[in-house]
Protein backbone atom coordinates (compact mmCIF):
# COMPACT_ATOMS: atom_id res chain seq x y z
CA UNK A 1 0.00 0.00 0.00
CA UNK A 2 1.66 3.03 -1.59
CA UNK A 3 -0.02 6.45 0.26
CA UNK A 4 2.37 8.84 0.39
CA UNK A 5 4.31 10.36 -2.07
CA UNK A 6 7.80 11.80 -1.56
CA UNK A 7 9.36 14.12 -3.60
CA UNK A 8 13.27 15.29 -2.96
CA UNK A 9 14.28 18.43 -5.15
CA UNK A 10 17.66 20.14 -5.18
CA UNK A 11 18.92 23.23 -6.90
CA UNK A 12 20.64 21.33 -9.46
CA UNK A 13 17.95 18.21 -9.80
CA UNK A 14 14.72 16.55 -8.90
CA UNK A 15 16.45 13.06 -6.78
CA UNK A 16 13.39 11.41 -6.05
CA UNK A 17 9.99 11.12 -6.67
CA UNK A 18 8.18 8.03 -6.14
CA UNK A 19 4.97 6.59 -3.99
CA UNK A 20 6.49 5.18 -0.24
CA UNK A 21 4.65 3.94 2.94
CA UNK A 22 6.48 5.29 5.33
CA UNK A 23 9.65 8.50 5.51
CA UNK A 24 11.78 9.31 8.14
CA UNK A 25 13.66 12.80 7.81
CA UNK A 26 16.06 14.11 10.06
CA UNK A 27 14.51 17.87 11.50
CA UNK A 28 16.03 20.34 12.98
CA UNK A 29 13.92 19.63 16.43
CA UNK A 30 14.65 15.69 16.27
CA UNK A 31 13.96 13.34 13.59
CA UNK A 32 9.99 13.14 12.57
CA UNK A 33 8.35 10.39 11.18
CA UNK A 34 5.40 10.89 8.46
CA UNK A 35 2.51 8.02 7.58
CA UNK A 36 -0.50 8.20 5.68
CA UNK A 37 -2.66 10.69 7.01
CA UNK A 38 -0.10 13.09 8.65
CA UNK A 39 -1.28 16.59 9.11
CA UNK A 40 0.24 19.37 7.21
CA UNK A 41 3.89 19.93 8.56
CA UNK A 42 6.59 22.81 7.32
CA UNK A 43 9.63 22.39 9.12
CA UNK A 44 13.58 22.99 8.68
CA UNK A 45 15.74 19.90 8.11
CA UNK A 46 19.32 19.32 9.25
CA UNK A 47 22.15 17.48 7.65
CA UNK A 48 21.01 13.76 8.06
CA UNK A 49 19.76 10.67 6.54
CA UNK A 50 16.51 10.43 5.47
CA UNK A 51 14.54 7.04 5.34
CA UNK A 52 11.78 5.92 3.27
CA UNK A 53 9.64 2.48 3.08
CA UNK A 54 8.85 0.90 0.10
CA UNK A 55 6.42 -2.03 1.23
CA UNK A 56 9.32 -3.85 3.79
CA UNK A 57 11.82 -2.46 1.92
CA UNK A 58 14.32 0.62 3.75
CA UNK A 59 16.01 3.05 1.44
CA UNK A 60 17.83 5.73 2.44
CA UNK A 61 19.05 8.89 0.86
CA UNK A 62 21.53 11.46 2.63
CA UNK A 63 20.18 15.46 2.90
CA UNK A 64 22.30 18.40 3.65
CA UNK A 65 19.70 20.26 5.29
CA UNK A 66 16.76 22.29 3.88
CA UNK A 67 13.19 22.05 4.43
CA UNK A 68 9.92 19.88 4.72
CA UNK A 69 6.67 20.41 4.04
CA UNK A 70 3.98 17.36 4.66
CA UNK A 71 0.58 18.29 2.73
CA UNK A 72 -2.39 16.05 1.32
CA UNK A 73 -0.52 12.74 1.76
CA UNK A 74 2.89 14.24 -0.13
CA UNK A 75 5.97 14.87 1.60
CA UNK A 76 8.11 17.01 -0.27
CA UNK A 77 12.02 17.75 0.47
CA UNK A 78 14.07 21.00 -0.31
CA UNK A 79 17.34 20.06 0.25
CA UNK A 80 20.43 22.21 -0.79
CA UNK A 81 22.32 18.83 -1.96
CA UNK A 82 20.86 15.06 -1.67
CA UNK A 83 21.56 12.09 -2.78
CA UNK A 84 20.51 8.22 -2.41
CA UNK A 85 22.85 6.28 -0.68
CA UNK A 86 23.30 3.91 -3.67
CA UNK A 87 24.72 7.81 -5.88
CA UNK A 88 27.07 8.30 -2.72
CA UNK A 89 30.47 9.46 -4.35
CA UNK A 90 32.21 7.42 -1.25
CA UNK A 91 35.65 8.79 -2.30
CA UNK A 92 34.77 12.54 -2.20
CA UNK A 93 33.05 12.32 1.05
CA UNK A 94 36.83 10.43 2.31
CA UNK A 95 38.10 13.13 0.65
CA UNK A 96 36.03 16.27 2.30
CA UNK A 97 36.23 14.60 5.72
CA UNK A 98 40.15 14.84 5.26
CA UNK A 99 39.85 18.41 4.39
CA UNK A 100 37.95 19.42 6.94
CA UNK A 101 40.28 17.79 9.94
CA UNK A 102 42.71 19.39 8.54
CA UNK A 103 41.35 22.52 8.77
CA UNK A 104 40.11 21.73 12.58
CA UNK A 105 43.17 21.05 13.64
CA UNK A 106 44.51 24.26 12.00
CA UNK A 107 41.85 26.17 13.63
CA UNK A 108 43.75 25.36 17.21
CA UNK A 109 46.73 26.72 16.37
CA UNK A 110 45.76 29.83 14.43
CA UNK A 111 43.01 32.12 13.96
CA UNK A 112 40.89 33.46 10.98
CA UNK A 113 39.63 29.55 10.17
CA UNK A 114 35.96 29.78 10.13
CA UNK A 115 35.53 26.63 12.56
CA UNK A 116 31.29 26.86 11.93
CA UNK A 117 32.23 25.89 8.52
CA UNK A 118 34.75 23.58 8.66
CA UNK A 119 32.67 21.65 11.11
CA UNK A 120 29.33 21.58 8.93
CA UNK A 121 31.64 20.24 6.37
CA UNK A 122 32.61 17.69 8.48
CA UNK A 123 29.10 16.69 9.21
CA UNK A 124 28.05 16.49 5.86
CA UNK A 125 31.08 14.04 5.12
CA UNK A 126 30.73 11.77 8.43
CA UNK A 127 26.35 11.59 7.45
CA UNK A 128 27.18 10.75 3.82
CA UNK A 129 29.77 7.85 4.82
CA UNK A 130 27.37 6.45 7.02
CA UNK A 131 24.49 7.41 4.50
CA UNK A 132 26.77 5.11 2.13
CA UNK A 133 26.75 2.24 5.04
CA UNK A 134 30.86 2.77 5.27
CA UNK B 1 41.03 46.41 -59.79
CA UNK B 2 42.94 44.38 -56.93
CA UNK B 3 45.66 42.30 -57.97
CA UNK B 4 45.17 38.33 -57.91
CA UNK B 5 47.13 37.95 -54.73
CA UNK B 6 45.04 40.57 -52.53
CA UNK B 7 42.29 38.78 -53.55
CA UNK B 8 43.37 35.14 -52.74
CA UNK B 9 44.73 36.73 -49.24
CA UNK B 10 41.28 38.49 -48.73
CA UNK B 11 39.42 34.89 -49.24
CA UNK B 12 41.63 32.88 -47.05
CA UNK B 13 41.59 35.71 -44.22
CA UNK B 14 37.79 35.37 -44.55
CA UNK B 15 38.09 31.25 -44.58
CA UNK B 16 39.71 31.87 -41.10
CA UNK B 17 37.39 34.17 -39.62
CA UNK B 18 34.71 32.01 -40.94
CA UNK B 19 36.50 28.87 -38.51
CA UNK B 20 36.52 30.67 -35.61
CA UNK B 21 33.13 31.80 -36.18
CA UNK B 22 31.33 28.57 -37.14
CA UNK B 23 33.12 26.88 -33.75
CA UNK B 24 32.24 29.46 -31.40
CA UNK B 25 28.78 29.04 -32.62
CA UNK B 26 29.16 25.32 -31.74
CA UNK B 27 30.01 25.89 -28.23
CA UNK B 28 27.29 28.10 -27.71
CA UNK B 29 25.07 25.52 -28.60
CA UNK B 30 26.88 23.26 -26.68
CA UNK B 31 26.25 25.57 -23.78
CA UNK B 32 23.01 26.10 -24.33
CA UNK B 33 22.16 22.69 -24.19
CA UNK B 34 23.59 22.29 -20.47
CA UNK B 35 22.37 25.47 -19.50
CA UNK B 36 18.73 25.19 -20.13
CA UNK B 37 18.94 21.67 -18.98
CA UNK B 38 20.11 23.08 -15.53
CA UNK B 39 16.83 25.62 -15.67
CA UNK B 40 14.95 22.62 -16.08
CA UNK B 41 16.00 20.73 -13.57
CA UNK B 42 15.75 24.40 -11.36
CA UNK B 43 12.73 25.03 -12.15
CA UNK B 44 10.87 22.75 -9.80
CA UNK B 45 13.05 23.59 -6.66
CA UNK B 46 12.17 27.39 -7.31
CA UNK B 47 8.88 27.01 -7.95
CA UNK B 48 8.08 25.17 -4.75
CA UNK B 49 10.19 26.70 -2.83
CA UNK B 50 8.18 29.83 -3.81
CA UNK B 51 4.81 28.31 -3.27
CA UNK B 52 6.14 27.30 0.33
CA UNK B 53 7.56 31.12 1.03
CA UNK B 54 4.11 32.66 -0.35
CA UNK B 55 2.18 30.56 1.90
CA UNK B 56 4.52 30.95 5.01
CA UNK B 57 4.39 34.75 4.82
CA UNK B 58 0.27 34.96 3.60
CA UNK B 59 -0.48 32.48 7.22
CA UNK B 60 1.94 35.04 9.04
CA UNK B 61 0.83 38.45 9.18
CA UNK B 62 2.84 40.78 10.43
CA UNK B 63 6.24 38.93 10.92
CA UNK B 64 9.02 40.61 11.30
CA UNK B 65 12.46 40.09 9.22
CA UNK B 66 15.09 41.87 8.10
CA UNK B 67 14.08 41.03 4.49
CA UNK B 68 10.44 41.52 4.77
CA UNK B 69 10.99 44.95 6.33
CA UNK B 70 9.88 48.07 4.14
CA UNK B 71 12.59 50.30 4.68
CA UNK B 72 10.73 53.97 5.73
CA UNK B 73 13.01 56.25 3.78
CA UNK B 74 13.94 55.24 0.66
CA UNK B 75 17.20 56.62 -0.72
CA UNK B 76 19.68 53.61 -1.49
CA UNK B 77 19.34 51.70 -4.79
CA UNK B 78 21.18 48.69 -5.21
CA UNK B 79 21.05 47.51 -8.69
CA UNK B 80 22.35 43.76 -9.24
CA UNK B 81 23.40 44.20 -12.90
CA UNK B 82 24.12 39.91 -14.88
CA UNK B 83 25.90 40.51 -17.89
CA UNK B 84 28.18 37.81 -19.90
CA UNK B 85 32.23 37.96 -19.47
CA UNK B 86 32.72 37.94 -22.80
CA UNK B 87 31.31 39.74 -26.12
CA UNK B 88 30.30 38.14 -29.40
CA UNK B 89 26.91 37.71 -29.00
CA UNK B 90 25.03 40.56 -30.53
CA UNK B 91 23.17 43.00 -28.61
CA UNK B 92 22.81 40.88 -25.93
CA UNK B 93 25.21 42.70 -23.04
CA UNK B 94 24.14 46.40 -24.32
CA UNK B 95 20.57 45.60 -23.80
CA UNK B 96 21.14 45.11 -20.67
CA UNK B 97 22.93 47.42 -19.56
CA UNK B 98 20.81 50.06 -21.31
CA UNK B 99 18.00 48.71 -19.47
CA UNK B 100 20.29 48.93 -15.84
CA UNK B 101 21.26 52.20 -16.77
CA UNK B 102 17.32 53.68 -17.56
CA UNK B 103 16.15 52.11 -14.42
CA UNK B 104 19.55 53.55 -12.32
CA UNK B 105 18.96 56.63 -14.19
CA UNK B 106 14.68 56.98 -13.60
CA UNK B 107 15.78 56.42 -9.79
CA UNK B 108 18.32 59.44 -9.59
CA UNK B 109 15.73 61.74 -11.00
CA UNK B 110 14.01 60.56 -7.96
CA UNK B 111 17.03 61.88 -5.58
CA UNK B 112 18.06 58.37 -5.07
CA UNK B 113 21.41 57.47 -4.86
CA UNK B 114 22.34 54.43 -6.87
CA UNK B 115 24.71 51.83 -6.70
CA UNK B 116 25.50 48.44 -8.49
CA UNK B 117 26.60 44.92 -7.92
CA UNK B 118 27.71 43.65 -11.25
CA UNK B 119 28.48 39.71 -12.05
CA UNK B 120 30.19 39.73 -15.51
CA UNK B 121 33.14 41.66 -17.04
CA UNK B 122 31.06 43.49 -19.79
CA UNK B 123 28.45 45.31 -17.09
CA UNK B 124 31.29 45.89 -14.76
CA UNK B 125 33.22 47.72 -17.24
CA UNK B 126 30.14 49.91 -18.57
CA UNK B 127 29.06 50.77 -15.35
CA UNK B 128 32.42 52.34 -14.09
CA UNK B 129 32.67 54.35 -17.27
CA UNK B 130 29.23 55.75 -16.30
CA UNK B 131 30.48 56.71 -13.04
CA UNK B 132 27.79 54.97 -10.87
CA UNK B 133 29.54 53.34 -8.05
CA UNK B 134 30.18 49.52 -8.40
CA UNK B 135 30.13 47.80 -4.63
CA UNK B 136 31.14 44.88 -6.16
CA UNK B 137 31.78 42.48 -8.94
CA UNK B 138 31.81 39.38 -10.03
CA UNK B 139 33.98 37.79 -13.00
CA UNK B 140 34.47 34.55 -14.76
CA UNK B 141 31.77 32.85 -12.87
CA UNK B 142 29.18 31.71 -15.34
CA UNK B 143 31.66 28.43 -16.71
CA UNK B 144 31.54 27.07 -13.25
CA UNK B 145 28.13 28.44 -11.91
CA UNK B 146 26.41 26.57 -9.13
CA UNK B 147 24.70 27.71 -5.73
CA UNK B 148 27.03 28.67 -4.14
CA UNK B 149 28.02 31.55 -6.03
CA UNK B 150 24.34 33.23 -5.70
CA UNK B 151 24.75 32.26 -2.02
CA UNK B 152 27.69 34.57 -1.94
CA UNK B 153 25.91 37.35 -3.99
CA UNK B 154 23.11 36.98 -1.79
CA UNK B 155 24.92 37.23 1.36
CA UNK B 156 26.68 40.59 -0.08
CA UNK B 157 23.09 41.57 -0.88
CA UNK B 158 21.04 41.15 2.23
CA UNK B 159 24.14 42.45 4.14
CA UNK B 160 23.69 45.89 2.56
CA UNK B 161 19.80 45.83 3.10
CA UNK B 162 19.98 44.78 6.44
CA UNK B 163 22.34 47.44 7.25
CA UNK B 164 20.60 50.19 5.50
CA UNK B 165 22.76 50.79 3.16
CA UNK B 166 20.08 50.09 0.33
CA UNK B 167 16.49 50.62 0.62
CA UNK B 168 15.61 48.86 -2.80
CA UNK B 169 17.12 45.92 -4.56
CA UNK B 170 16.71 45.27 -8.34
CA UNK B 171 17.86 42.14 -10.22
CA UNK B 172 18.98 42.86 -14.10
CA UNK B 173 19.33 39.99 -16.35
CA UNK B 174 18.38 38.57 -19.32
CA UNK B 175 15.38 36.20 -19.81
CA UNK B 176 15.42 33.07 -21.42
CA UNK B 177 12.45 32.90 -23.68
CA UNK B 178 13.23 30.74 -26.32
CA UNK B 179 16.14 29.84 -28.70
CA UNK B 180 15.55 33.50 -30.66
CA UNK B 181 14.07 35.55 -27.61
CA UNK B 182 15.98 36.51 -24.32
CA UNK B 183 14.33 39.65 -22.50
CA UNK B 184 16.23 41.83 -20.64
CA UNK B 185 14.30 42.27 -17.29
CA UNK B 186 14.33 44.02 -14.07
CA UNK B 187 12.79 42.39 -11.07
CA UNK B 188 12.28 43.93 -7.52
CA UNK B 189 14.41 41.67 -5.54
CA UNK B 190 13.91 43.25 -1.78
CA UNK B 191 12.16 43.99 -0.02
CA UNK B 192 10.42 40.95 -0.41
CA UNK B 193 6.75 41.35 -1.31
CA UNK B 194 4.73 38.29 0.11
CA UNK B 195 2.71 37.38 -2.82
CA UNK B 196 -1.25 38.09 -2.71
CA UNK B 197 -2.68 34.61 -1.47
CA UNK B 198 -5.02 33.39 -3.78
CA UNK B 199 -7.96 31.57 -2.55
CA UNK B 200 -6.44 27.84 -3.84
CA UNK B 201 -7.41 24.45 -2.26
CA UNK B 202 -5.07 24.61 0.72
CA UNK B 203 -6.17 27.60 2.21
CA UNK B 204 -8.50 26.27 4.99
CA UNK B 205 -5.77 23.66 6.39
CA UNK B 206 -3.71 25.04 9.32
CA UNK B 207 -0.43 23.98 9.24
CA UNK B 208 2.13 22.77 11.74
CA UNK B 209 5.23 24.67 12.26
CA UNK B 210 8.79 23.27 13.55
CA UNK B 211 10.21 24.77 15.25
CA UNK B 212 8.42 27.59 14.95
CA UNK B 213 7.40 30.55 12.19
CA UNK B 214 9.64 33.33 13.15
CA UNK B 215 12.88 30.37 12.99
CA UNK B 216 11.62 28.60 9.85
CA UNK B 217 11.14 32.81 7.70
CA UNK B 218 14.66 33.40 8.81
CA UNK B 219 15.85 30.26 7.29
CA UNK B 220 13.71 30.55 4.23
CA UNK B 221 14.02 34.68 3.68
CA UNK B 222 17.74 34.63 2.46
CA UNK B 223 17.57 31.21 0.87
CA UNK B 224 14.47 32.75 -1.15
CA UNK B 225 17.21 35.42 -2.20
CA UNK B 226 19.40 32.40 -2.93
CA UNK B 227 17.01 30.68 -5.28
CA UNK B 228 15.80 34.33 -6.96
CA UNK B 229 19.20 35.40 -7.67
CA UNK B 230 20.58 31.77 -8.98
CA UNK B 231 17.61 31.61 -11.35
CA UNK B 232 18.61 34.44 -12.94
CA UNK B 233 22.07 33.76 -13.37
CA UNK B 234 21.02 30.45 -15.06
CA UNK B 235 18.57 32.17 -17.26
CA UNK B 236 21.33 34.99 -17.75
CA UNK B 237 23.63 32.13 -18.52
CA UNK B 238 21.28 30.31 -21.09
CA UNK B 239 20.18 33.53 -22.99
CA UNK B 240 23.99 34.50 -23.68
CA UNK B 241 24.45 31.54 -25.36
CA UNK B 242 22.06 31.66 -26.99
CA UNK B 243 22.64 35.20 -28.31
CA UNK B 244 26.09 34.24 -29.30
CA UNK B 245 24.66 30.99 -31.24
CA UNK B 246 22.77 33.23 -33.24
CA UNK B 247 25.44 36.13 -33.57
CA UNK B 248 27.86 33.27 -34.59
CA UNK B 249 25.32 31.59 -36.97
CA UNK B 250 24.99 35.46 -38.71
CA UNK B 251 28.46 35.85 -39.15
CA UNK B 252 29.24 32.07 -40.26
CA UNK B 253 26.75 33.11 -43.34
CA UNK B 254 28.07 36.47 -43.89
CA UNK B 255 31.66 34.64 -44.14
CA UNK B 256 29.98 32.57 -46.55
CA UNK B 257 28.30 35.07 -48.95
CA UNK B 258 31.69 36.97 -48.78
CA UNK B 259 33.58 34.61 -50.05
CA UNK B 260 31.20 33.69 -52.24
CA UNK B 261 31.26 37.10 -54.02
CA UNK B 262 35.53 37.46 -53.46
CA UNK B 263 36.12 34.21 -55.10
CA UNK B 264 33.83 35.66 -58.30
CA UNK B 265 36.32 38.66 -58.11
CA UNK B 266 38.64 36.57 -57.74
CA UNK B 267 37.65 34.71 -60.96
CA UNK B 268 37.35 38.13 -63.01
CA UNK B 269 40.30 39.06 -62.23
CA UNK B 270 42.19 36.02 -63.56
CA UNK B 271 39.95 35.91 -66.78
CA UNK B 272 40.80 39.21 -66.97
CA UNK B 273 44.69 38.87 -66.63
CA UNK B 274 45.00 36.11 -68.84
CA UNK B 275 42.79 38.32 -72.01
CA UNK B 276 45.21 40.82 -71.08
CA UNK B 277 48.08 38.39 -71.75
CA UNK B 278 46.71 36.81 -74.68
CA UNK B 279 46.12 40.70 -76.41
CA UNK B 280 49.70 41.63 -75.56
CA UNK B 281 51.30 38.48 -77.15
CA UNK B 282 48.74 38.21 -80.05
CA UNK B 283 49.92 41.85 -80.82
CA UNK B 284 53.44 41.09 -80.57
CA UNK B 285 53.07 38.41 -83.07
CA UNK B 286 50.83 40.91 -85.78
CA UNK B 287 53.54 43.34 -85.18
CA UNK B 288 55.95 40.36 -86.48
CA UNK B 289 54.25 39.59 -89.03
CA UNK B 290 53.72 42.80 -90.78
CA UNK B 291 57.40 43.77 -90.60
Amino acid sequence: MAALRLEIVTPDQVVLSTDVDYVGAPGVDGEFGVLAGHIPLLTALSIGILVYRIGNKDYTAFIAGGFAEVADNKVSILAQAAELSENIDVERAEKAKARAEERLQLAKQQDGIDVVRAENAMKRALTRLRAAGK
Amino acid sequence: MPSLKDVKLQIAGVKKTKQITRAMGMVASAGLRGAQQRIERFRPYANKFNTMLSDLAARTEGADHALLENHEEKKNVLILLVTSDRGLCGAFNVNLINTALKLAKAKESEGKAVSFICVGRKGRDAVRKTGFQVLSAMTDVMGSLNFQVATTIGNTVSHNYTEYNADEVYLVYSEFVSMSRQVPTSMALLPVVPSEKEEDANAGIEYVYEPNVGVLLAELLPRYLNVQIYRGLLDNFASENAARMFAMNNATNNCDEMIGSLTLLYNKTRQTAITNELMDIVGGANALQSQ
